[in-house]
Parts: C-alpha cells; structure tokens; sequence
C-alpha cells in the first residue's frame, strides 16, 4: 500500500467518511450492464442455490434452483440463466467496424459494442469461474444430456472469468474491487470485502452515521451477505426447514432468496451510480477498446465453432498468458497514473515523477552533429520534489505522451531546489520547426516521469510443437527397433 | 496447566481443544491475550457474548452434512474406498491392509482409545489404516486429545496423516486458504504423532511431513488425494506452543483481581481482558472469536486499519497521530522523523492535487 492510499485511509477514519484515491474513473462503465448476483449452497462444489440478474435495476429476474443437491435442478438453473445472458451477449454481435492492422495493409472487424457482467465480489468472479467449468464440458446429447444453451453459457462465463484476470479490463469487474481503486474507506480491507460494509462508508443509508451504517452492515441478520457463500444462520434457520422436504415449496423458496439477495442488488446499483459520478480516465476507453477486440475475436470462435477452453492451459500457453498479463499490469499501472494526477503522485512521493516548472526554453535548437539536421529542443526546469533521475534517462509528460525528454544535467541549487536540463525529440510535427504549443514554455508547470507508455515486446514463445514433451509439446519420437 | 491458568476460569472446566482450535493458535501468534486464554481454556465464544461482542462464526448444517457424508463414504465398507484413492497417491500395493477402528468419540473412553492407539503404532508392522486414534499434545501444560481422521501406514514403515475435507479439488486447484487451514491441522497431528513415536523409542522422523489430503475431485463426490507438505506449519506450530509454555509466567504475573470468570458481570470481564495485550489486526476477524471487541477496543490504531496501511503511515500507532504528523502539528520523536517527512509530502501532495 502506498502512503498515500493509508494516509487517505487514516483520514477517513478521522472524518469520519471515505476519501477519494483517484479523480478520474479508470474503468468502463456500460450503459446496459449486466449485473449477477450468485448464492451457492455451503459445503457443495460450487452448486447454486439462487441468483438475481439483470440489466435494470427495477427489473431484477430471480434464479432459484428448486433442490440444489439434484442434479437436474442445477442444470434447469444453468439454462435459465443462459437464457438470460446469451441473448444480452449476442445483442452485442450486431455492428461491426473496420480497423486498420498492420499499418492499414489489412483491416479485421470487430463490434462496436460488448457485454460487461458486474458480480459484488471477487467471490462472485469465482463462482463465475467455476460455474463456466462445470458446465461448457456438457453435452446436450445423450444419457447426461444438459439442456440446449448449457455448454455455450459455460464457454462464455469461462471467457468473462479469464477476461477479469487481465488488469483493466472492463468485461467482468466486481463491485468491492471497483469501489476499493477509487476511495478509501476508514476500516479495513478485510471490511471492505464486505459489500455493504463498503458502501457503509461510501453512502451511509439517509439519517445513519458511517460507523452505524457499518455496523449494520455487519450484522448478518440485518444485512445478508453479498454472496456467494450464504449466511450460515439463514441457512440452519431458514433454509434447512424447506428444503427438508423431497419437494420444496418453490414459492416460497423463492420469496425468503429474493430478500436475501435484494439488498445487495440495490447496493450493486448504488454501486454502479457512484462511480458513474467520476468522470472517466482519458485512455479508458482504448483499454474498452482491447476489451472489444477480446469479445469480438472470441464471440467469432464461437460462431466458427471452435472448442470449449481447455481445463488447463498447456504450458506454453500458460507462460504466454502469464506474459500478457504482465504487460496488461504494467500497461495498466502506468495508463493509471498518467490519466490521474492523483494515482501520478503515489509515483512522485515514490521519485518516479516530479512536478517541475519551466525556466528556460530553446525550442528552435537543432542538433546537426548526425548525418541530417534534427530538432533538439533544450528545456530548464526547477522543482523542490525529490528527483531520483541520472544524465541520460528518458522521461515523459502525461501531457505530451509522444515526446521524450532526455536528461542532460541535474544539479542540485540549494538545500530544496533542484535544476534538470532536459532534451526534447519527437511529438513536435516533422519540420525543423516544432509545432506550437509542442515545446514547453518558459513559466509553464509540467510533470515529468520515468514511466513510460512505450510499446514493450513480449517475449516470444515456441508453438506447440516446438516445445519439449516435458513443457506440453508433442512426446518425443519412440526409437526406432534395430 | 499451572494454578494460575486454572484460577483464570474460575468454576468453570476448561475448554476442550481439538486440532482445529490449535491450528488457530498460529492465526496470531504475537498476541498474548490470545495465549493467556487460550492456555487457560476459556470459552471465547461465550465470553465474547457475554460482553456484548458476539462474533459471527456460525457454521452452516449443510456444510457439515456433506463433510459427513463424504467421510462416511470414504470408510464405508472398512473403508474400501478411501483405500483405493490411497492406494494411488501414496504407492501403496500390498493387496491387504488392515484396518482398525478405535472407536467414536465419548469423553470416558478417552484414556482407553489413546491407550489402544499407543499400542497399535508400537506393534504396527505392516500397511495398515488406524481409524478413530487418539493422539495426545501437550498444550501449555496441558494434555490435548486429538482426533485425525485417520492415520494410513506405507509400507517402508512410513507414517502418513491423513485429512478427509470436503471442499472440491477442481482441476488440480482448491481454495488456497481451505488448503492452508488443512495443512496447519495435518500439521497439528503430524506433530503429535511425531512426539508419540519419539516416546514409544521410535524414529519421529517416521511420520511423513507429507500429509495426504483427501477431497472430493471437480464436482463430484469422487475422492481425489494429494499430498500436501506441511513442514512450513510445523515449525510454526512448534514455535506457538513453546511460546504458549512460557504463558503460565505471564499468567502468574496477572494482578489477582484479574478473571475470567464467566459468572462475572461483563464490565469486570472488560476490565480483565484490559489487563492482558492483545495485538488486534483484521486477520482476528477471521480467526479469534474475541476479534469484535478487540476491534472496538483498538479503534483509533493504524493496525486497526490494517498491518499494510500501519506498515505505509511508518508504524505509527495511532491515526490521530499519523495525521498530526502529516500536517507538521506534532513533533516527531527521533525514529518517526523519516515517516513525518514521508506522511508530509504524501498530505502536500494529496492536497496539492484534490484542491484542499
Ligand atoms: S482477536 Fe484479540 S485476542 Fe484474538 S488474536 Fe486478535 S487481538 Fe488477540
């Protein structure tokens, strides 16, 4: 945890509500989202008991498995929820656009829209996870027929589950972690993972203090629990009763899940309106853009028939992921703290970035010493921030992300102030002549930072049957007999 | 148990530990309120009532109906089932193991089962399952009974634990914290048996750090074992109840009006659990029935907040204090004056940014 962030959180404590950790949104917000809440039966397997889903907040459709240790009850719960989600999915696969690849020599298509799930928790993201395995192996014919759309549900949670692995993605989130980037609440992180617990701080209900709120939010018999895993209570006091019977009573089955799962619905919507308050980070909607891309290059697998995802990847394929998430995590972290000045100053109390001012300025200065003249301009900046920066390295501006500033001279004035010369290249237009506007003015205050939005090469992985048997490849030719 | 642990409870027998109370004792090992308790065998749940900060670790019936049902699966037929997923992960493949049941549990036949359990390891020469033995630990000064689900010979003579959980093995994955609780329990009796064999003139070393956990696969009720090291736990474990040997010391050190009596009214248990340190961090709210009222009690800490957030405000204790700090208000004694400067410039730059 960054001081910042704590010190946030200790200030909340103090005032008595939460602080916000960034100024800008760093995740997509739908217009239509699909909002899933799970319960699952305790002790089973990741076996379903009941869930609310929907896309409006006054319109929420109850799922609730009549028996959840029958078999055939979970599967009637599994189609019924495909028949929910497969037809928000595919109302995404209407239009599609045309982008340039490979510098504009061939172009791909991809939907201009795409589904985003919402679940409260990471719990939810689990269940999601596990759901989508128990289910895309089925098949629809035969002795263990599952009904139609069972399997496809299955390959497209297991989609959505991958997909929230990737740091800034936009197709799945939860609740809990969305909130938990954007504000620091007075308690724990352990409490926060308590979706109402969270909101306590977030929007305390009218005419309650925060620490009342959270209080109540606590008690599991005035507020129950955001799922997956039910209150234990409710089920030896509630649920146990009716399901004791072979034929549970379905209405009424019903009516005691529905108000278990309703506060949480609303907080999910409550939820979703209070990040709607922030306005979004400028490279939110590239990363909605990549997220697009995800959809559509997966909804087309599909269409085209290709198989289920494996249970494990092999290890090539592991390794590759593990590389692209990597790069999804620096890209992202970096991405963060160039939209938000407030995420970019976790970096300057760490040395990673300093605010300067502009004392001198040469834009016109051309460097003619290689084969072509270039233009080099030469900037002085002074700043009292802590500058942890050697001769040569290269710096950005979050507000001219093209252009490099290289470090030419850092010296050190007095006990508080510190001089970096710097030297300009690229973001300045093609002519010797740079741009208006493009060169930083004597008297302007920039921010300077090593991080860097650069394009990073991933490292590069055999294929499959390049890769030793004992990494997943193909098994080694058998010697032949003498 | 010393004099001065026992008076700690007043009337009121101590209460009895199993494997899953002492894998707790490694949750927060530096908390000594916890150890005092705990050695003394108070019953925390009640206690905690009984002051009004009840905690929430209720356990759902149908949770514990599966678990049953499984292990009762597992050793239907002399447990022919559960032989033959042992068989597998542990390369058993003498055709005849034999089996013996000890018994259920019932406290009066509690010396006699352990009795028997001494006696069946001490002669145990080939495969065999022992169901139902009683192992015994010394916890505080105090002998605890201890009850693995069963214990699986090898052939070479090598003792294995064995855990029969009912959370799912799902494509090779389980729930890592699930995973952790069942190895700090194998652990538990790993050690146990360990300290039985070194009594009865045997190798410790006989017992396997590999515990074999049994679970059912994917989403199934089928078994699948794997085996889990548990040498990690284990010298946790052995470092905690060392520790909680020394407790009788602070125990005696307790002024005498110090009692955890529970006919007493709440407000003088209140002022009893004042008298011992606790160490409150967030991870009590999932492992020590006591952690609502120390929660309440260290309201206001930075630990409170989190050991990563105490750990970023640069170990200050209090929140008011971090923020004094921060806004330059107080002086910062000799070692805070790096985390003053740190906390300064992260308020200026808080401020600088949020317009504030
Ligand atoms: S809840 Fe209290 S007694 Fe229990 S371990 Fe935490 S600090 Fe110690």
């Amino acid at each position: 945890m960054s001081t910042l962030t704590a010190l946030a959180r200790a200030q909340a404590r103090a005032e008595g509500r939460a602080q916000p950790i960034a100024t800008v949104r760093h995740l997509h917000l739908h217009a239509r989202p699909f909002v899933f809440i799970p319960y699952a039966m305790a002790g089973e397997a990741n076996a379903p008991l009941a869930a609310l889903a929907g896309t409006g907040p006054d319109d929420p459709r109850l799922l609730v498995v009549a028996q959840p240790r029958n078999r055939d009850d979970r599967f009637a719960f599994a189609a019924e929820l495909a028949g929910l989600l497969l037809p928000y999915v595919d109302s995404f696969t209407a239009v599609a656009e045309a982008v340039a690849v490979d510098r504009g020599r061939d172009v791909r298509y991809r939907y201009v829209d795409a589904p985003q799930l919402w679940v409260p928790n990471t719990g939810g993201v689990d269940f999601i996870r596990l759901f989508g395995r128990s289910t895309r192996f089925r098949t629809t014919e035969g002795e263990y027929a599952v009904p139609a759309g069972v399997p496809l549900l299955g390959r497209w949670l297991t989609f959505f589950a991958g997909s929230a692995e990737v740091p800034g993605s936009s197709l799945l989130l939860n609740a809990v972690q969305a909130l938990s980037s954007h504000w620091a609440t007075g308690q724990s992180s352990a409490e926060d993972a308590q979706l109402a617990a969270l909101m306590a701080w977030l929007r305390p209900p009218p005419g309650r203090s925060v620490l009342e709120a959270a209080a109540a939010a606590e008690d599991p018999a005035v507020t129950p629990p955001a799922g997956p895993a039910t209150d234990p209570s409710f089920d030896n006091h509630v649920l146990a009763p009716l399901l004791s019977v072979a034929e549970p009573d379905v209405a009424e089955l019903s009516e005691v899940l529905r108000a278990q799962l309703l506060p949480t619905w609303r907080l999910m919507w409550q939820a979703l309106d209070l990040l709607g308050t922030l306005p979004p980070g400028a490279r939110v909607a590239s990363r909605w853009d990549g997220d697009r891309d995800a959809f559509s290059a997966f909804a087309q697998h599909v269409a085209e028939g290709g198989p289920p995802q494996p249970r494990r990847d092999g290890a090539v394929a592991a390794a590759a992921r593990l590389s692209r998430l990597e790069a999804a995590a620096t890209r992202y972290a970096v991405q963060r703290a160039f939209d938000d000045p407030l995420v970019m100053a976790e970096h300057r109390l760490a040395g990673a970035a300093f605010a300067a001012e502009v004392t001198l300025a040469k834009a016109d200065r051309i460097d003619d010493s290689g084969k072509r003249p270039v233009l080099r301009p030469r900037i002085m900046v002074v700043t009292s921030e802590p500058v942890r920066v050697e001769p040569g390295a290269a710096l950005t501006s979050p507000a001219r992300p093209g252009q490099k500033a290289t470090v030419v001279s850092v010296t050190r004035l007095d006990g508080t102030k510190t001089e970096v010369l710097l030297e300009l290249s690229g973001g300045m237009g093609r002519k010797l002549v740079a741009e208006p506007g493009s060169v930083p003015e004597v008297g302007e205050r920039i921010l300077l930072t090593t991080l860097s939005e650069a394009y990073r090469p991933g490292g590069a992985f055999p294929e499959p049957d390049q890769t030793p048997w004992t990494h997943g490849g193909p098994p080694a030719p058998a010697a032949l007999p003498e | 148990m010393t004099p001065a642990l026992d008076r700690l409870r007043g009337g009121a027998p101590a209460k009895r530990h199993n494997a899953r109370t002492i894998a707790a004792l490694t949750a927060n090992p530096g908390c000594t309120r916890r150890a005092v308790l705990d050695a003394a065998g108070i019953d925390k749940p009640k206690l905690a009532q009984h002051i009004g900060f009840p905690g929430n670790f209720g356990q759902s019936r149908f949770a514990l109906a599966r678990g049953n049902g499984f292990e009762a699966m597992l050793k239907a037929d002399d447990c022919a089932l559960l032989l033959s997923v042992l068989r597998d992960a542990l390369g058993l493949d003498t055709p005849e193991v034999s089996y013996d049941d000890l018994g259920e549990d019932a406290d009066d036949t509690l010396r006699a089962r352990h009795g028997r359990t001494r006696k069946l390891l001490a002669a145990a020469a080939g495969a065999a399952l022992i169901d139902h033995p009683l192992l015994t630990l010394d916890v505080a000064g105090r002998q605890v009974f201890l009850e693995p689900d069963l214990i699986a010979f090898q052939v070479e003579g090598r003792l294995h634990v064995v855990e029969i959980k009912s959370f799912a093995i799902v494509d090779g994955q389980a729930d890592s914290a699930k995973v952790s609780a069942a190895a700090v329990q194998a652990a538990v009796y790993v050690l146990a048996l360990r300290r039985l064999l070194a009594e009865l003139g045997h190798d410790p070393s006989l017992v396997s750090h590999d515990a074999v956990l049994v679970c059912p696969r994917d989403f199934s009720l089928q078994p699948t074992a794997v085996l889990v090291d548990v040498r990690k736990q284990l010298s946790t474990l052995t470092r905690q109840l060392k520790r909680l040997a020394s407790v009788s010391d602070v125990a005696e050190a307790l002024p005498q009006s110090v009692s955890f009596d529970l006919s007493l009214p709440p407000a003088d248990l209140i002022a009893s659990l004042r008298h011992v340190e606790a160490r409150y961090a967030p991870e009590c709210l999932s492992a020590c029935e006591l952690a609502v009222h120390c929660r309440h009690e260290a309201a206001g800490t930075t630990a409170a907040l989190g050991r990563p957030v105490r750990d970023a405000l640069g170990g200050v204790d209090t929140v008011e204090e971090a923020l004094a700090l921060a806004a330059g208000a107080r002086t910062p004694t000799e070692e805070q004056v790096e985390a003053a400067a740190l906390l300064q410039a992260a308020a200026r730059l808080r401020a600088e940014v949020l317009g504030s």
